[in-house]
């Protein structure tokens, strides 16, 4: 049993962390971990007496129970610690969170923000690795994970994969973390959105970019909708929903011009007729709920990598 | 016998043409001679071999946080963080609280300093009421209690109509308007200079074009009026052209940089460093060019530290979260001093930016040495060499973006009134 130590120990905090190989080894072991979850007994013993924390500071009932649900198939302690940010405000610095988090001798903690930046500086300030679950407007490593695993499911080699991002990439960590991983291995990334959530570097993130989302799949084997947070941009990015869907909303209409045997992704929760309508969600392109379910296997194979696994025992 | 003999020094006092060997004789806190080899007896004889003696500093624009913050730092920390730093003389801004917007604001802050501060305090009044950008504050009055300006600094005067009306008042009692030049609209809610690092730390970013806006404005309202705008800390290229075409055009426009801005980009926010954060922020390699530029050329006219002091725990959280600002006041020398080795500054020059023009730009009766001035001297090690420990620091914050770096040069004696306030001991 070859045991690479490659990721052990490390923190995953930006898709930038991890090699094109690196990438690779998760995923193949992600496979492996998926079988864990289709048996029976959904349990293997791999990180038995291993604590895992997981910090949200931000709700989030998917990413949480997925991390939640991961450690516990690989039988880890897994404790939920939800800091909403006003327990944050009484008084108690990051740091000091970091350091009370540190006490309490967790083997990996999985940390989640509203804001940039912190699971950078949980993993500076802890011994422990770190796994970003979501950070601000920065990156969300494991949903580019299970993104991956999902499109290489269905499309085994991943090289060359037209692949088309559309909505609001400027704020989207989702986006950024694939445009990352997604280049480095080799796919063809185009970005599509308002030019008002373009970021202004955009011609260094993906290889086209464009406000034409008819232009934009056109070809593409992959079409990825973004969630759009509307209560926070409505008004100012774009007018309102209806014209957003308008002129962005991903249509069956606009399925028919992609690849054939094109594939549809969505980070979730679904704003159903904004982004994206229902006869796509429903429709022959949906990989929606692959997703969920490839999200655990990531994160079982994230946390076990991390954690030092050898080949799992499964 | 008189109090004070500075003796074999190399003294630089642009304002009289002096940069050569020269002794300075002091007595009642005045100087009574400058000349070659004085021999005069003296209760105190300070050999200056090797070290350059120059008029006091003067730092145009320093946060004292007193009132109100006395956690952060307070008229006598700031005070003694100054001296540290080589500077004899501190404008402050009026951003406390409560606002420096009236007398008796003014008094506190003058009688706190009389007690409490080795360096002269020199204070700024509000432009607006609390700040609030609405109304006017009392500025006659103000003026009448000693403040040397008026500035709503940290925040930009957005309403324009005020801000005619406050430069048309102020100029009235003789008092400049320091303006912080930020279009606020294009820059709430960022937290460093808007680019491809921004976007890469998923962090919003503020534009340059946000504080060259202001700056054009500013330029346009001046000119209409005839009146005078100071420029706090100016950070981009685009700024330093539109200021330079102004002073050609005679506009009555006067500019300052920090030590910060024309030394790091925004680079030093990468791992979400919040001693790199501040505003305007710290921008990129072409702008930190065309502040050294502008420095060197004459169309930024003051060397300004912006000490902004922020407690630990402040800077101990989410970037997103931190406070604008760093300290300064003890790393400027030693980082203006890098830019007389690489060439940019002359010597002269820098004493010009770090003493003389923030002197006569606020009319102030210091920046230079002639018989008769009031003693503010700094005499500067250029060659010592230190690194910057901020645990060792006079001001009660350690919030610098420096910690750690080797500097070259400091103050090795800052002299107020004739009188020693700081000896470095190292
Ligand atoms: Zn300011």
């Amino acid at each position: 049993m070859a045991s690479d130590m490659a990721l052990s120990g490390k923190s995953l905090v930006s898709m930038e962390d991890l090699s094109a190989d690196q990438i690779m080894q998760i995923l193949s072991t992600a496979a492996l971990m998926k079988e864990i979850s289709e048996r029976e007994v959904k349990k293997a013993p791999t990180l038995r007496g291993r604590t895992v924390i997981n910090f949200f500071a931000e709700p989030s009932t998917r990413t949480r129970t997925s991390f939640e649900i991961a450690g516990k198939r690989l039988s880890a302690d897994v404790i939920n610690i939800s800091a909403s940010s006003s327990s944050l405000s009484k008084g108690e610095t990051l740091k000091d969170m970091a350091a009370n988090l540190q006490a309490m001798k967790p083997d990996l903690l999985v940390a989640r923000s509203p804001h940039s930046g912190v699971p950078y500086m949980m993993s500076q300030w802890m011994t422990c690795p770190v796994i970003n679950a979501g950070d601000g407007r920065h990156e969300h490593p494991t949903q580019s994970l299970l993104d991956l695993m999902t499109i290489q499911e269905r499309k085994k080699d991943m090289e060359g994969l037209k692949v088309t991002i559309l909505g609001d990439i400027l704020n989207s960590r989702v986006a950024r973390s694939n445009m990352i991983a997604m280049t480095k291995l080799g796919m063809i990334v185009t970005a599509c959105g308002p030019a008002t959530m373009l970021p202004m570097n955009i011609s260094r993130m993906a290889h086209h970019h464009t406000t034409d989302v008819a232009e934009a799949v056109r070809g593409a084997d992959v079409v990825m909708a973004l969630r759009i947070q509307k209560e926070r941009l409505e008004g100012c990015k774009f007018p309102n929903v209806r014209e957003y869907s308008r002129y962005f909303g991903l249509t069956a209409a606009h399925m028919k011009h992609t690849a054939s045997n094109s594939i549809v992704l969505h980070p979730g929760p679904i704003n159903q007729g904004v982004e994206i309508s229902p006869e796509v969600v429903e429709g022959p392109w949906s990989v929606i709920m692959n997703q969920v379910t490839n999200g655990v296997a990531v994160r079982m194979a994230a946390l076990y990598l991390l954690l030092g696994g050898a080949q799992p025992q499964v | 016998m008189s109090d004070l003999l500075i003796k074999n020094g190399h003294l630089i006092d642009p304002a009289n043409g002096v940069d050569g060997p020269m002794d300075i004789h002091v007595d009642k806190g005045v100087i009574v001679k400058v000349g070659k080899k004085l021999a005069v007896q003296a209760r105190k004889i300070i050999d200056a071999k090797g070290m350059w003696v120059t008029p006091g500093l003067v730092d145009m624009h320093v946060h004292l946080r007193e009132p109100g913050y006395e956690y952060k730092e307070s008229i006598k920390s700031g005070g003694e963080s100054a001296a540290a730093g080589g500077f004899t003389s501190v404008v402050c801004m009026a951003n406390t609280d409560p606002v420096n917007d009236c007398a008796s604001i003014t008094e506190f802050i003058l009688e706190a300093a009389r007690k409490a501060s080795p360096v002269n305090v020199f204070p700024v009044g509000a432009v607006s009421q609390g700040l609030q950008g609405q109304t006017l504050a009392n500025i006659g009055e103000m003026a009448e209690a000693g403040v040397v300006a008026v500035s709503d600094d940290g925040k930009c005067v957005m309403n324009t109509a005020l801000l005619r009306d406050a430069m048309t008042y102020a100029g009235m009692f003789g008092l400049l308007v320091l303006e912080h030049a930020e279009d606020h609209d294009l820059t709430t809610g960022t937290h460093m200079n808007e680019g491809p690092i921004s976007s890469e730390l998923g962090l919003i970013g503020a534009p340059s074009v946000g504080e060259e806006v202001m700056v054009a404005r500013d330029i346009a309202l001046a000119e209409y009026i005839g009146g005078a705008i100071h420029f706090c800390h100016i950070s981009t290229a685009g700024a330093v052209e539109m200021i330079r075409a102004a002073k050609k055009r005679k506009v009555k426009v006067t500019a300052e940089a920090t030590p910060h801005h024309f030394t790091l980009t925004e680079e030093a926010c990468r791992r979400y460093q919040a001693n790199a954060k501040m505003a305007p922020p710290l921008r990129t390699q072409r702008d930190v060019e065309a502040v050294r530029k502008g420095l060197a050329d004459g169309t930024l006219d003051v060397i300004a530290t912006d000490h902004a002091p922020h407690a630990k725990v402040e800077k101990e959280v989410e970037f997103e979260k931190a406070p604008f600002g760093v300290v300064g006041l003890e790393t400027a020398v030693g980082l203006a001093l890098e830019l007389v080795r690489t060439g940019v500054l002359t010597r002269t020059r820098l004493v010009e930016v770090m003493s003389l023009n923030p002197a006569r730009i606020l009319g102030l009766d210091r920046g230079s040495l002639p018989p008769g001035a009031v003693a503010d001297i700094t005499i500067i090690d250029p060659e010592v060499e230190w690194i910057v420990d901020s645990t060792k620091f006079r001001s009660k914050s350690c919030n610098t973006p420096f910690e750690g770096w080797t500097m070259k040069g400091r103050a090795s004696y800052t002299i107020v009134k004739g009188k020693v306030v700081y000896k470095n001991a190292d």
